[in-house]
């Protein structure tokens, strides 16, 4: 690898270095293979799938669309670095589970890191708006039910009206 | 929160309750370690030099300017594979590496290892292989004659079944020739693996599969080893849908470790996934349905013809079930069915969910609606009248003589309520979305109507069998099985069948690995819960009974569990040859625009013959998921072929549904009726929401249009440009 990078950025709130990285490298593979950062997939590599999605200065990007160099002196945040307040899990992470929409995974920790960022956008999405926003995360194994389920379960909670309109049999 | 609660609410996670998954947290931490998660010091990465033509003699292959690459630690080709230049889960007929001919696109001709994935790809584009262009042979129909591609034949199976009289003829007749595309699993997590030499001559393999020991006995055979110096760990296994029940870069993976003495990762790109694992049969099929006026069905012909592109796999069985399930969930007292499995240059085809059972409902449904229609009988009531039910036999002449609630599953999915029609939709409601739909007066609905069938685990005379043990030490319950989670939540149904058998709370899952235990079988087949379940459920009963013998832990049993022994179909397809049968219902609702062929699919309604809901959650996040990929077939995925050259080996031109794609799921009933010999009575449900789903769905776009729509996927131009749409 003759033609190497290197840069900082700041990836969950911490200083990170980056050194003797080809220049080809994408975000994701650097967040991968040299952060020690697996929560972003690696599932199609050109952007259709979302499995790698992470915030970019705060907004939503396919990681492995992003030059890891040209995220120098970026701010990034991943799923291993979303706000749980004083928990182990962030609430979408907590529905997630309590809705059974995780099954295989590989897709999860990118719809969770989209979930989040729709709600801080838009905090009462009606069901064809949370269709939509998560539309660019493909899931092969649940057909989304229990997804759109757990997001609508953290909308209620989050407006404190209760449970969500989409029953998840107990 | 106290401990004594925490206790209390997993002892309440038993079977029936919707208890969480054990490995629920890393997965939405994003710590869970998937295949292509794994690390390892020293570790250098592997990649795999692939034909770019369905068929070409290789004249030469050149590997020096490869090894040339600066970072690169290893170049091999089939000169390198010390044991077996094959392996195959039937036959053993497909090369770890080309040697002399390639007989589909992307087939492995070559492999590197190398520092950085990125070197690993440049030297593999520097090896230079001078080819010869062969004709590729791509018409499964003409394959069944043609001069051999392959020193085994083109026929990898050809059977009949011949059930009642030949000669019954009924008083209307019903045909048509009905056509099914090649469809791809296309899990999420792509194949990938690690591979640790062991320093003594042995390899420890890390892979995401389906079925760790009959990977481990290829690779081998494969490098010559004893089985005993391949020991493999399942690794995070994202999706699989039986797209991993072949060997895919596992003998790749261990001959370049053992060559560099390094552990070596490789991960497929998506375009690698597409080609480098099997896909769904496409299938040509003919059919002569003949009934009474009455409309009681009288005889079944058909002709199957089952494209297994380049390489065996699993075709002879995919070929039986196919044909076994040809007639449908119905009474049928007479039928003919032949059916051929044939070698092409195309991609290899083997399992996906379904096994042959999907193709075969696509047509046999398609034909009960041109029965209903010929008849002027409703086309629910058609089924009705011939439904089948306990008692009844199999065109095999088998006895039906566990659950069979067809009638049932019938009844509760007809009388779901209809969506309501939004008379001023939300563009991004409409067919093809926003922006899409040109005139809205041209957008019709349709409402279609699909039942279907296929058998539980392995069939035919296959010993099929699963192995667990369970430790119980200091209050804690330990159990050690082999069987693949891919995501369907066997581990969590390990701990509700121990919760509920020993009475403990805390229930650890041992590593799935091949050195400490028997084979599970395969994760396939919807047998998970029965085979592997009724081993875990015996093996705890069996510590059960020494605990209430007065016995004092630890204590330890292991069960090898082997469902009823079957038998192979005879010379006229006749035999016992299954052991139990799992049944579905699916009505679709189907919005199209005639203009544009687009579709959008809105509701989908459902009964499933379920046997004992388990886990509520976990069958609805089957039946949901099975849905979606019976979607995708019926109105999205197919791997576009061109003279065997794949054109569409990516997710941006290979589509499967987004969650705008997925209409709402309304399950109108989960048919609990337990199935005598079952374990718990539960009947596994991994793979009736896709058989029938394709099937409603093109039935639905048949009502809207008025089209005939013989083939799936439905095309926009399937549609648009139809001789007279209504």
């Amino acid at each position: 690898m003759s033609e190497t990078a290197a840069f900082r950025l700041r990836v969950n709130g911490t200083e990170r270095v980056v050194e003797g990285a080809w220049i080809g490298e994408s975000l994701l593979y650097v967040l991968r293979e040299r952060l020690g950062l697996p929560g972003a997939k690696n599932a199609c590599e050109q952007g259709e799938c979302g499995s790698c999605s992470v915030l970019l200065d705060g907004t939503l990007v396919c990681a492995c669309l992003v030059l890891g160099a040209s995220a120098a002196e970026r701010e990034v945040v991943t799923v291993e670095g979303l706000p749980n307040g004083s928990g182990e899990l962030t609430d979408v992470q907590q529905a997630f589970l309590d809705e059974g929409a995780v099954q295989c995974g590989f897709c999860t920790p990118g719809l969770i890191v989209t979930v989040h960022d729709l709600l801080e956008r838009n905090a009462a999405p009606s069901d064809l708006e949370l269709r939509e926003a998560i539309s660019g995360n493909l899931c092969r194994c649940t057909g989304y039910g229990r997804i759109l389920a757990a997001a609508q379960a953290v909308v209620a909670e989050r407006s404190g009206s209760g449970r969500s309109q989409r029953e998840t049999p107990s | 929160m106290t401990v004594t609660t925490d206790r209390q609410e997993r002892l309440r996670e038993r079977l029936g309750s919707s208890a969480k998954r054990p490995d629920g947290i890393p997965k939405v931490q994003g710590s869970f370690a998937f295949s292509s998660d794994l690390q390892a010091d020293g570790m250098v990465w592997g990649h795999i030099l692939r034909s770019p033509h369905p068929h070409a003699r290789i004249r030469s292959i050149d590997i020096g300017p490869a090894l040339a690459v600066p970072g690169v630690h290893a170049v091999l080709t089939s000169d390198d594979v010390p044991g077996d230049k094959t392996y195959g889960l039937e036959h053993a007929d497909q090369p770890v590496f080309a040697h002399d001919v390639v007989m589909h696109i992307g087939e492995a001709v070559a492999a590197v290892a190398a520092d950085h994935p990125d070197t690993a790809r440049r030297a593999a584009r520097a090896i230079v292989v001078d080819y010869e262009e062969l004709e590729p042979l791509v018409d499964a129909e003409a394959a069944i004659t043609a001069e051999p591609i392959h020193p085994d034949g083109n026929v990898f199976a050809e059977l009949v079944i011949r059930h009642g009289d030949p000669s019954a003829v009924g008083e209307v007749v019903v045909e048509g020739t009905y056509e099914v595309g090649m469809q791809d699993q296309a899990f999420m997590g792509p194949e990938s693996g690690l591979a640790v030499p062991d320093g003594e001559g042995g390899v420890d393999l890390h892979m995401s599969t389906q079925w760790l020991h009959v990977d481990r006995d290829q690779v081998a055979n494969c490098l010559g080893l004893s089985h005993d110096k391949v020991r493999m760990t399942l690794a995070g296994v994202g999706g699989a849908f039986g797209a991993r029940e072949d060997v895919s870069m596992q003998v790749h993976l261990c001959l370049l470790a053992l060559h560099t003495g390094r552990p070596v990762k490789m991960v497929f790109t998506r375009e690698e996934s597409f080609l480098g694992h099997v896909h769904r049969h496409p299938a040509r099929m003919h059919y002569r349905h003949h009934a009474s006026r009455d409309g009681k069905l009288v005889k079944i012909e058909a002709r199957i013809v089952l494209d297994g592109g380049a390489y065996a796999s699993t075709s002879r069985p995919v070929l039986v079930n196919a044909a076994c399930f040809a007639a449908g969930p119905y009474d049928v007292p007479n039928a003919l069915i032949e059916g051929w499995a044939v070698r092409t240059n195309n991609p290899s085809c083997g399992a996906m969910r379904g096994f042959g059972a999907v193709q075969v409902c696509f047509a046999h449904e398609a034909q009960m609606d041109k029965l209903a229609t010929a008849l002027g009988i409703d086309p629910v009531e058609l089924r009705l009248r011939n439904a089948m039910k306990t008692g009844d036999r199999l065109i095999t002449g088998q006895l039906i003589a566990g659950t069979a609630p067809v009638k049932e599953l019938i009844e509760t999915c007809s009388a779901a309520p209809l969506p309501a029609e939004d008379p001023d939709p939300d563009p991004m409601a409409l067919p093809g979305g926003a922006g899409r739909t040109a005139d809205r007066s041209r957008v019709r609905r349709g409402v279609g109507f699909a039942l279907g069938f296929k058998n539980l685990m392995y069939s035919a005379g296959f010993d099929d069998y699963s192995t667990a043990r369970v430790r119980l030490e200091n209050g804690v319950a330990t159990v050690t099985c082999a069987a693949a989670e891919v995501g369907q939540g066997f581990v969590t149904l390990v701990q509700q069948i121990v919760r509920e058998v020993l009475e403990v709370d805390e229930v650890v899952l041992a590593p799935a690995e091949t050195a400490s235990i028997g084979s599970a079988g395969s994760t396939s087949a919807s047998r998970q819960t029965w085979m592997s379940g009724g081993a875990v459920e015996r093996a705890a009963l069996a510590v059960r009974a020494r605990l209430d013998s007065g016995e004092h832990e630890p204590l330890e049993e292991t069960y090898e569990h082997h469902h009823p022994p079957t038998s192979p179909l005879d010379a006229d397809g006749q035999g016992d040859a299954h052991v139990s049968y799992i049944f579905a219902a699916h009505r679709a609702v189907v919005d199209v625009d005639l203009d544009l062929g687009l579709v959008r699919v809105v509701e989908i309604a459902t009964s499933q013959d379920v046997g004992r809901v388990l886990n509520p959650v976990q069958v609805v996040g089957q039946i949901e998921g099975g849905i979606a990929q019976g979607v995708g077939l019926a109105v999205m995925e197919e791997i576009v072929l061109d003279r065997g050259v794949v054109r569409n080996a990516s997710f941006t031109d290979y589509l499967i549904p987004t969650a705008l794609d997925m209409p709402e799921i309304a399950i109108a009933a989960l048919i609990e009726q337990p199935e005598p010999g079952a374990p718990f009575g539960a009947k596994g449900v991994g793979e009736t929401p896709t058989i029938s789903s394709s099937a409603a769905v093109a039935a639905a776009v048949r009502a809207a249009t008025g089209l005939e729509l013989p083939r799936i996927p439905i095309r926009p131009q399937d549609i648009s440009l139809a001789a007279s749409p209504v």
